[in-house]
């Protein structure tokens, strides 16, 4: 049974000092569901990763349901670190899929802001591996720098030949109003940029942000009568690869990316070709050139270069758009709403609603959310309906 | 939003500044020092350098040194005045008045009131919207305010770039005798908790970005554009204004948000030279413009203090300004008196390594 999104809504990802994780969630679910013209939904499966660590707050099934007036509807949290948007989208796909349910909600949120500086990097670490990473003092951040190192060792490149990845993302992000960060970089700025763990730099990596977003599914039989025809989905797979980069017999394959772009591409009976645009997690550069290594757009050692032209291989008109509006970097990374704003994102590029940012005669969209440096991964085939 | 007119706070009888005076310890620890030791000299610091107490200042020193200062600016006897008030959010002594050592320091006691008031960084100006009603309302002639502090940073915090020591006297009196006049002040507060520091606890905490635009930039923003509104007046009418300072670029775009122009708030703008000192740091950048201000001159005073509140005062300068500050040391001398010195000589005079 096919899967199709009929409602769809995010708020802007910023510092929302005044809105607390329930607002966040229902201002997000409430959009979506007007879009849908429901009002209630059968199951609510929540993308969420640190509401136990940033807001002492578990459950969040219970408390949104309740918040979004589904009482008694099945509902509960699907986490996996950063991919938990990813993985809550798995949930609800399968549950509508296999017929389970009618109808279900998955409803990214983080609100990042209850706690700052040491404690929120500290409240972030929990997604690492306790005994080996985060007690010796390590954040992904940092391991994302020796992951990048090890990279640019081995292949003999400069910092300056990741700095596309960057523009791109704030040249798209500039025209998205739902953006953390709408400034442009200058060029040579990414190279310039403070170092938070060397190579890892400011413009380099995602920012924190609180944010929500939401998309109603139900199956394709029942949005058949629907006008227009939604977007469905068509390709949904899950893989994991080891927690810690130690346990990894090759750090620079992400095996996980691999396989479930793999998985994903068979289920749609598609081809990499096909796929008219991304939306990558971008939290840092070297996690989009080596996914793009690892679904296959490159060789190893050349993901890199789809970050040449200043990005404009990327960009929107060019020929392999990633992340148009903005992804991770601009758009902002909260957490376990990430894997659904790119859900989001993929629903209004197929629908013709992507404004500045529309990528031309878009059919189909895969989007990847990722827990840790490749530990979990999400992958989702959006497909635009057949004319 | 409109402005309900009873938010205004205005005196029955006018009420001035009769005298005005400042103090800031010699020593300058500069922001690159501070980069040095911390970030290997990568971090670029907020302001280009702070006033450090000596090893032998306090608060209650300090204070002393910018009453006796304001007490020559206004020329009248210390036994006339009524109160003495000291804001800071470091009095040496958790219980004991800083503001009885002061008063019997500079011989305005016993016939006086005197306590010490807290709010973080606008305790000073808390103290003189107080001294307001305690003048307007004729219960006492003169009243000294005093916004001082010697503020804590955390070693390493990015506090520690502009926790400065300084400070100013205000004595309030009648408007016949005064440098500036008050025209109408006006208090905004909430409960904002974007800094603090519990008992027992020597170094305070913030909330990191969230002391900028939930807490610094909405509490200044609401009083000086409530107190604007009341007053029927635009940024184009002041001569002068002058914000709180916790950095340069927080009171730069304040001013730039409310309309005022670099050239409006420059003569008070002192964050760069002393860094931010706290409960006196608007009140310091008053004493710098008062220094240069001319009769008629139109100037808006707004303070911040976390937790959260500002205090916004509306003056009209008086022709008594060319009689000029009389025979104190004045803020630009105290500016120009500088002697830089080193992390660790910091270390030593702020007794960083007690534990």
């Amino acid at each position: 049974m096919g899967v199709s999104i009929v409602g769809a809504g995010m708020i802007p990802v910023r510092e929302h000092w005044s809105s607390g994780l329930v607002e966040l969630a229902v201002e997000a679910g409430e959009i979506a569901l007007r879009e849908a013209d429901l009002t209630r939904v059968d199951a609510l499966y929540v993308g969420n990763a640190y509401g136990a660590t940033f807001n002492r707050q578990s459950q969040l099934g219970s408390l949104l349901a309740g918040s979004l007036g589904f009482h008694g509807a099945e509902a509960y949290t699907c986490e996996a670190g950063d991919a938990s948007g990813g993985v809550a989208l798995r949930t609800g796909y399968l549950a509508v899929a296999s017929g389970a349910v009618r109808s279900a909600m998955v409803l990214g949120v983080e609100k990042a802001t209850d706690i700052v500086g040491a404690a929120r990097l500290s409240a972030r670490n929990v997604s690492l591996d306790a005994d080996y990473e985060s007690i010796n003092g390590a954040t992904l951040t940092a391991m994302a720098g020796l992951l990048m190192r090890r990279y640019m060792h081995e292949f003999g490149l400069e910092l300056a030949q990741f700095e596309g990845f960057s523009l791109n993302a704030h040249n798209n992000g500039s025209r998205n109003q739902f953006a953390m960060y709408r400034n442009k970089l200058r060029r040579g700025a990414f190279t310039k940029a403070p170092m938070i763990a060397d190579p890892v730099s400011l413009f380099d990596t995602a920012p924190d942000g609180d944010g929500a977003a939401a998309v109603v599914l139900v199956n394709s039989e029942v949005a058949a009568d629907l006008a227009p025809t939604p977007v469905t989905i068509t390709g949904s797979a899950i893989a994991t690869d080891s927690l810690t980069l130690q346990d990894r017999a090759d750090p620079l394959y992400l095996k996980a990316v691999a396989e479930s772009t793999d998985r994903c591409l068979e289920q749609a009976r598609l081809e990499l070709v096909d796929l008219d645009a991304l939306e990558l997690h971008d939290a840092y550069t070297i996690l989009t050139a080596l996914s793009l290594e690892a679904m296959g757009f490159s060789e190893r050692g050349h993901g890199w270069a789809w970050s040449g032209d200043a990005g404009a291989r990327i960009a929107p008109d060019g020929e392999l758009p990633i992340g148009t509006f903005g992804g991770l970097k601009s758009r902002g990374n909260p957490g376990g709403a990430s894997g659904i704003y790119q859900a989001v994102e993929a629903v209004r590029q197929l629908t013709g609603q992507a404004g500045d940012n529309q990528v031309q005669a878009a059919r189909h969209i895969l989007t990847q959310s990722i827990g840790g440096l490749g530990a979990t991964v999400a992958s989702h085939i959006f497909s635009a309906p057949a004319d | 939003m409109t402005a309900d007119p009873n938010f205004l706070m205005k005196t029955d009888r006018a009420v001035g500044i009769v005298g005005y005076g400042s103090y800031i310890p010699r020593y300058r620890l500069p922001g690159s020092e501070i980069a040095r030791v911390w970030t290997g000299g990568l971090a670029a610091a907020p302001v280009k350098e702070k006033a450090v107490a000596a090893i032998d200042e306090d608060v209650v020193t300090m204070a002393i040194e910018a009453a006796r200062n304001a007490i020559a600016c206004a020329g009248i006897d210390p036994l006339q005045i009524r109160a003495v008030w000291v804001g800071s959010e470091s009095h040496p002594y958790a219980v004991k008045p800083t503001s009885t050592i002061v008063a019997e320091s500079i011989g305005a006691s016993p016939n006086v009131l005197a306590a010490d008031w807290e709010f973080a960084c606008k305790a000073g100006t808390e103290a003189v919207q107080a001294s307001l009603g305690l003048v307007g309302s004729g219960m006492a002639r003169y009243i000294l305010s005093i916004g001082m502090d010697t503020a804590q940073g955390r070693p390493g915090d990015a506090l520690e770039y502009t926790a400065g020591s300084g400070g100013a006297a205000f004595i309030l009196g009648p408007a016949d005798d005064s440098y500036a006049v008050y025209q109408g002040s006006y208090s905004y507060v909430t409960d904002t908790p974007d800094f603090w520091r519990r008992a027992g606890e020597v170094y305070p905490s913030h909330g990191d970005r969230f002391t900028g635009e939930p807490a610094y930039f909405a509490h200044t923003i609401a009083a000086a554009s409530t107190l604007m509104e009341m007053m029927n007046t635009a940024a184009t009418d002041y001569d002068f204004a002058v914000f709180h300072q916790p950095n340069v670029k927080f009171p730069a775009r304040a001013a730039k948000i409310l309309g005022f122009t670099p050239d409006q708030i420059s003569a008070g703008l002192l964050a760069n030279d002393i860094g931010n000192v706290y409960s006196g740091s608007c009140m310091i950048g008053l004493t710098a413009i008062l220094d240069v201000a001319e009769p008629d001159d139109r100037i808006l005073m707004v303070s911040y203090g976390s937790g959260a509140g500002s205090d916004a005062f509306d003056l009209r300068v008086t022709e008594r300004v060319k009689e000029g500050p009389g025979a104190q040391i004045t803020t630009a001398d105290y500016i120009a008196r500088r002697s830089e010195i080193d992390y660790g000589t910091y270390v030593r005079y702020r007794d960083k390594l007690k534990e």
